[in-house]
């Protein structure tokens, strides 16, 4: 209990300590009213935090009534995401190759907790349930030929890294096969005790082998959390692709051929974009369930290739503009002049010139894709039950927001499966927003 | 013909176009459905005889290009046609009418209509001076730790599911705070304040929401003039800051922030829908939800086109507003 006191202490010196820093550098002589108001403004809003923080801690007027739980949740959470992004910088700049520390070295805090936050995404999605050992020699071996195979391309240094990162997935992956997924329960197996409360302390109506406690129907949340980690990122990430699949192809060919194959296109997306696209996916998804049925499967499938379709527009705007700036290049001219072909042309010639915008454009329509299906599935249109997903669960556990005053963490529930919606959205744009400033060469 | 009404005519000619494309795709998806309405409520032991007595009354054993008119002229006088899970079909089904919904899918949703324009009135009114007062402060103080802040805050505001943001605000303002119901229930007999209140909650969290995006282009629009010459020129006149960017900045970033807020209040509509069912606010949007639900086709159909058309017309604004804000648009290369 006293060290995280002296954490806390220090983390509250430490974040005064850069206010005043700040305070330091600035140039007073030539400053505004308007920059005294704000450091006054700033160093009352600190006091005052911190203050909250103490008082609402170790001096609570009601020890039985936990107030400011929340507030202190949140600013823990704050203060351990910054330290960790700042961490994982430092980390980066410490080890790898001379151009992944450059990398790292341009990298504001924002942008590397991103990363970071993207990696344990990917890592909590992948290893949610146990995985087959066929899974871990496939890692191994695609590794290993792919490492191989940039030997050739891009010689020995890019090749020992490519032998490096398989050697960490394969004992990563060796590691999780052993120890089993992340979850320690199904994501749609029914315990046999409903309605526990999170906390995991028996005298509050919890159970320690439910941290997060049970939902209505006897299903342990920490597990559907975990689950919703594979599902909701996974089924995002395969919709994007798709979107780009689709997106992409017209747009390049829209670009290349021009004339009747680019108006076409072009007025049906025109078209396609000239209603909101949540309320067009409803429309369509209206359509979808009634094709289904009561298939949970199929309507989750129908709901990848409409949000797909209905994505792809965007994408398809963009490539064809990238595209469009590209096939007027010299050596377009030169390849056509060659006798390439229309496959050739696109992919060897135009897609590795237009790799650097549709790369920042897949960060934001990642995000899109997952905040418009996390949407629709909480409209409860979207993802379907028994599949575990936050969308979902944010409205099935809803209603206990109603308890946060006798029960925090209860009312916290809801909140966790949105925050965790929100964190890897916020997470991809920090990255993208870095991404897009470092390549406008805007510096400052 | 003077450029500025010629323009004018024209993007509404184009937006009128528009409209009429979406409302051929927004049928053509509808009947897209599989077997019809007829057999879906009757259920599979229904006999021929009623499933076709209901297919009579309701026209669908009309052809597509006439129903589609028929549906097209009603909407042009008002005629949205009849929703489906109002309706009685005592002589059909034998089933005794009980409830006693409004059939008439005009009827029905001209309270809704006025219930969601209400609430992005009240959402406008709000974030939009606080939008623009600050982006200009942000503008002002660019690369500052205020600055900083304020991109992170508006950052992860944008990147939140909007039922996120609403959760927050029910949790403090409701919950915690005790300030306002978390359901937003309204009705005829509310006075004004009681309106106001209960439609606080749904406004602030779309505040959240928009305010964000509408704050970050303001500062992009006015840091993309302080590059400009006649900027320079003012600042070595010795003028402060603050009046650089109100008196010089900003009258030239008008047009881009115009747009902006055109454009932001186009995404209400969408943002509205997520909302709408969060607060259980009785607008188009929960309306919509409800009747995708059902199945409601008509009411389904008449919600698409009314976003749709709010869509339509805001990015029909935006782009005249800019157009007379902007004389050098008035004359295309």
């Amino acid at each position: 209990m006293n060290l995280l006191l002296v954490i806390e202490i220090f983390v509250a010196a430490g974040v005064s300590a850069l206010l005043v820093r700040n305070a330091m550098t600035t140039n007073w002589r030539d400053a505004g009213t308007g920059t005294y108001v704000g450091f006054g403004m700033a160093g009352l809003l600190l006091l005052a935090v911190i203050h909250y923080y103490f008082k609402t801690k170790y001096f609570p007027v009601n020890p039985d009534m936990p107030e400011g739980s929340f507030f202190r949740w949140a600013l823990q959470g704050l203060v351990i995401f910054g330290i960790s992004g700042w961490f994982f910088r430092e980390f980066g700049k410490a080890v790898g190759t001379e151009g992944s520390r450059r990398l790292f070295r341009s990298m504001p805090v924002t942008a590397s907790f991103g990363v970071l936050t993207i990696l344990a995404y990917a890592f909590v999605a992948l290893f949610a349930g146990p995985i087959p050992l066929s899974m871990v020699v496939l890692v191994a071996v695609i590794g290993a030929l792919i490492s191989g195979v940039t030997l050739n391309v891009s010689g020995v240094t890019a090749m020992r890294i490519g032998y490096g990162i398989t050697v960490v997935l394969t004992a990563t992956c060796l590691v999780m096969y052993f120890c089993g997924g992340l979850a320690p329960y199904g994501e749609a197996e029914i315990l046999p005790r409903a309605n526990l409360l999170p906390g995991g302390n028996a005298a509050t109506g919890g159970d320690p082998a439910h941290l997060l406690g049970t939902d209505q129907i006897g299903r342990d949340i920490l597990s559907r959390l975990i689950y919703g980690a594979r599902n909701t990122v996974g089924i995002a990430f395969i919709t994007t692709c798709l979107a780009f699949l689709i997106g992409g192809t017209f747009g390049f060919l829209a670009a290349t051929l021009g004339g009747w194959t680019d108006q076409v296109c072009s007025r049906i997306v025109d078209a396609l974009m000239a209603i909101p696209q949540l309320i067009f996916a409803l429309l369509l998804m209206t359509i979808a369930t009634a094709w289904a049925g009561s298939n949970g499967a199929l309507i989750t499938l129908y709901m990848i290739l409409i949000i797909a379709v209905l994505d792809s527009t965007r994408v398809y705007r963009l490539s064809r503009a990238v595209g469009l700036n590209i096939v007027v290049m010299d050596y377009i001219e030169a390849a056509r002049l060659r006798g390439e072909n229309l496959i050739y042309l696109i992919f060897r010639e135009i897609l590795p010139n237009a790799t650097a915008p549709l790369l920042a454009e897949f960060g934001l329509r990642f995000c899109f894709v997952f905040l418009t299906i996390a949407a629709l599935s909480f409209l409860g249109i979207g993802i379907q039950p028994p599949r575990a997903d936050w969308g979902t669960m944010v409205r099935d556990l809803g209603q206990f927001i109603n308890f946060a005053r006798s029960s925090p963490l209860t009312a916290a529930l809801p909140l966790m499966c949105a925050g965790a919606i929100a964190l890897l959205t916020v997470a991809v744009n920090f990255v993208v927003d870095w991404m897009l400033h470092q390549s406008s060469g805007l510096k400052g | 013909m003077s450029p500025v009404p010629r323009i004018i005519l024209q993007r509404l000619a184009l937006g009128v176009l528009t409209l009429l494309a979406v409302s051929i795709l927004i049928f053509a998806a509808v009947n897209a459905l599989p077997g019809d309405f007829a057999q879906a409520i009757l259920g599979q032991s229904a006999t021929p005889e009623a499933v076709e007595a209901i297919r009579n009354d309701l026209g669908l054993n009309e052809p597509a290009l006439i129903r589609y008119l028929d549906w097209l002229f009603g909407i042009l006088s008002g005629d949205f046609g009849t929703s489906y899970s109002q309706i009685k079909f005592v002589e059909f089904s034998g089933e005794s009418a009980a409830q006693g919904g409004i059939a008439n899918v005009y009827d029905q949703l001209v309270p809704k209509f006025k219930n969601t324009t209400y609430l992005a009135f009240v959402t406008a009114c709000i974030a939009v001076p606080l939008a623009l007062s600050l982006g200009i402060l942000a503008a002002l103080y660019r690369n500052s730790a205020y600055d900083r802040a304020v991109n992170i805050a508006t950052l992860s505001s944008i990147s939140s599911p909007e039922f996120f943001l609403a959760y927050i605000l029910v949790l403090y303002l409701s919950v915690l705070g005790g300030f306002f119901d978390p359901v937003s229930n309204i009705n005829a007999e509310m006075t004004g304040w009681e309106r106001l209140t209960a439609t606080m909650l749904p406004a602030l969290t779309l505040t959240l929401v928009v305010t964000a995006h509408m704050m970050r282009m303001t500062r992009a629009a006015i840091i993309n003039l302080l590059a400009s010459p006649y900027i320079e020129m003012a600042r070595l006149k010795g003028i402060s800051p603050m009046r650089v960017i109100v008196h010089h900045a900003l009258p030239n970033a008008l047009a881009p922030i115009i747009n902006v807020i055109a454009l932001n209040l186009a995404y209400l509509i969408t943002g509205v829908v997520v909302i709408e069912v969060v607060f259980v606010y009785p607008g188009i949007g929960l309306t919509f939800v409800d009747a995708v639900k059902n199945r409601d086709i008509p009411v389904v159909q008449a919600c698409c086109l009314i976003f749709a058309a709010a869509y339509v017309l805001l990015n029909l604004t935006a782009d005249i507003l800019s157009i007379i804000t902007n004389p050098r648009l008035r004359y295309p290369k």
